[in-house]
């Protein structure tokens, strides 16, 4: 897979489709597997990780015979394309670190990533766009039984699937719901969701997940207990909480236009005036005015412009895809200018009035 | 006097971390420790750690009852005391071989200590059986409490078959 080819198109998942999608950006479900017969990748010498990665290379483009998987060797790359692949979720931060031979098997359409040698011998991943649990779960679910028919996994009849932090070890899944959240954001309510979903041991964490900041709005929510429930139950956890938020951002964003429709639209007008015309801006900012004309093109006050734009600019105005993009290695202060360059010129090209 | 690392006020606060083996060591002034330690409570990582360090007190009030240290896992050489230093274990053999440990520390992270959950297809069937018993007896509970009778009664007998085959297959004592 040309690296290159990405830098052109965006993932399925960002397609804006999918239940829910005014709030929902992504579903996305992991799973956490070792080998029995190796140790794990953190006590594993130089030697041993790059057998595990042929061992598992090899099985994992076995499985294109039913579902076409291009495989990259995630070492050999340059750290600017592992940032690239970080920024496009396709790989973790932990994964791009130096972590000896490791690799990564994808699929075209970007909603299958199956990492070797991250903290597990192998942790897949499958995405959806919109709020779609049950079709991710059915996919990767289907995706580790075909594994498990080749490699044997490290399992315990009380711990369940054993991974490198006990913290993981049980189901190994972690379920994930990407949200946007404006209006709760907007009104400091959104501290009561977090208060909640502490109380219920669920995580919040934001766009790039552990230990990232939540920019322009997005919060991603996942389960932290992965033993002694199952899978079913995990997900279902998480479907019920998500659909409460969704219920509570979707009165306050109707409260908001309500009580002051005037202030609301010009709010979104003007982050959107600011994209069209910015000569120089940054990331923060970015997401920022990005996410008020998200808000804005679901409630109806703006119809410049589609959301599938809006989510791909999300991902497309990072640091690593601007200098995929422009094929050269940009400084912070030439890389704001180059984003409002590359701002300007998709919202001229995806504007649905001018472009039909 | 030190400079604060983040802000070029004098650093009053001087805070050495022990974070996955490594020493790293921060000098802060009075805001900047401020805002230090409040963000440093959200990663998980540090949930990873106060589980481990919630573990540690247990042991030192134990400390009589288990005087020795486990010996280093045979399989991949680490010790208990390592594994509590990086947070990661060093096989999968170390849940057998610290079980006992691991169990306390996991129930303070999970709550439970019995996977329930998928099984892989591989594994022997009585195995499987076991598992099938431990998500029926689950499932038993659940529908008790809501008061569901006729699923329960259902369940019941499910949960007589499988322990009838469960008997059947194991080797006569």
């Amino acid at each position: 897979m040309n690296l290159d080819v990405l830098t052109q198109r965006s993932g399925e998942w960002l397609r804006g489709t999918g239940p829910e999608a005014d709030i929902v950006i992504s579903s996305r479900i992991r799973l956490a597997r070792n080998l029995a017969e190796f140790p794990f990748v953190n006590r594993a010498s130089d030697a041993v990780r790059a057998q595990i990665e042929d061992f598992l290379r090899e099985r994992i483009e076995k499985l294109q015979g039913c579902r076409p998987l291009t495989y990259l060797r995630t070492s050999d790359l340059e750290p600017l394309d592992r940032q690239f692949l970080v920024e496009r979720q396709l790989i973790s931060r932990e994964h791009a670190e130096d972590h000896g031979q490791c690799g990564v098997g994808l699929s075209s359409e970007e909603n299958v990533s199956l990492m070797v040698n991250e903290e597990d011998h192998l942790r897949m991943q499958v995405l959806r766009s919109g709020m779609d649990l049950d079709a991710a779960w059915a996919e990767i679910n289907e995706i580790d039984d075909l594994m498990e028919q080749e490699v044997a996994y490290a399992f315990d009849s009380q711990f369940g699937y054993l991974t490198a932090c006990p913290t993981n070890v049980g189901t190994g899944i972690r379920v994930s719901v990407m949200l946007h959240l404006p209006a709760l954001v907007a009104t400091k309510e959104i501290q009561k969701v977090f208060q909640a979903l502490q109380k219920i041991g669920l995580a919040v964490r934001g766009l790039y997940g552990e230990g990232s900041q939540a920019m322009g709005d997005f919060y991603q929510i996942s389960n932290q207990v992965t033993l002694g429930k199952s899978e079913i139950d995990i997900m279902k956890s998480i479907k019920d909480v998500v659909a409460q938020i969704l219920g509570y951002e979707r009165r306050v964003r109707t409260a908001l236009v309500k009580e002051n429709r005037q202030a609301l639209h010009d709010q979104v007008s003007r982050a959107f005036g600011i994209l069209q015309n910015a000569q120089t801006i940054s990331s923060e900012e970015t997401m920022h005015l990005l996410s008020s004309v998200r808000m804005g093109v679901n409630l109806g006050l703006i119809d410049d412009v589609e959301i599938p734009t809006v989510n791909e600019l999300f991902i497309q105005t990072q640091p690593a895809h601007l200098q995929k993009l422009r094929h050269q290695k940009l400084e912070s202060a030439e890389r704001n200018i180059a984003r409002a360059a590359y701002i300007r010129q998709r919202l001229a090209e995806n504007n649905p009035h001018t472009s039909a | 006097m030190k400079k604060c690392e983040h802000c070029s006020k004098p650093a009053v606060l001087h805070i050495t971390e022990l974070q996955d083996g490594s020493v790293e060591a921060h000098h802060l002034c009075e805001s900047c420790a401020k805002e230090y330690l409040t963000q440093s409570s959200e990663p998980e990582s540090v949930e990873v750690e106060s589980s481990l360090s919630i573990d540690e007190s247990d042991d030192s009030e134990t400390a009589e009852a288990v005087p020795q240290e486990q010996p280093p896992c045979p399989n991949c050489g680490i010790t208990f005391k390592e594994f509590r230093s990086l947070g990661r274990l060093g096989c999968a053999h170390d849940y057998s071989h610290f079980r006992e440990e691991l169990t306390r520390l996991i129930e303070n992270i999970h709550s439970e200590v019995q996977h329930v959950g998928k099984v892989p297809k591989r594994q022997p069937d009585a195995s499987r059986q076991q598992f099938d018993l431990i998500r029926l007896k689950l499932q038993l509970k659940e529908a008790i409490d809501e008061e569901n009778y006729e699923k329960a009664a259902g369940l019941r007998d499910q949960i007589r078959q499988v322990e009838l085959e469960l008997r059947s297959s194991s080797p006569a004592t």
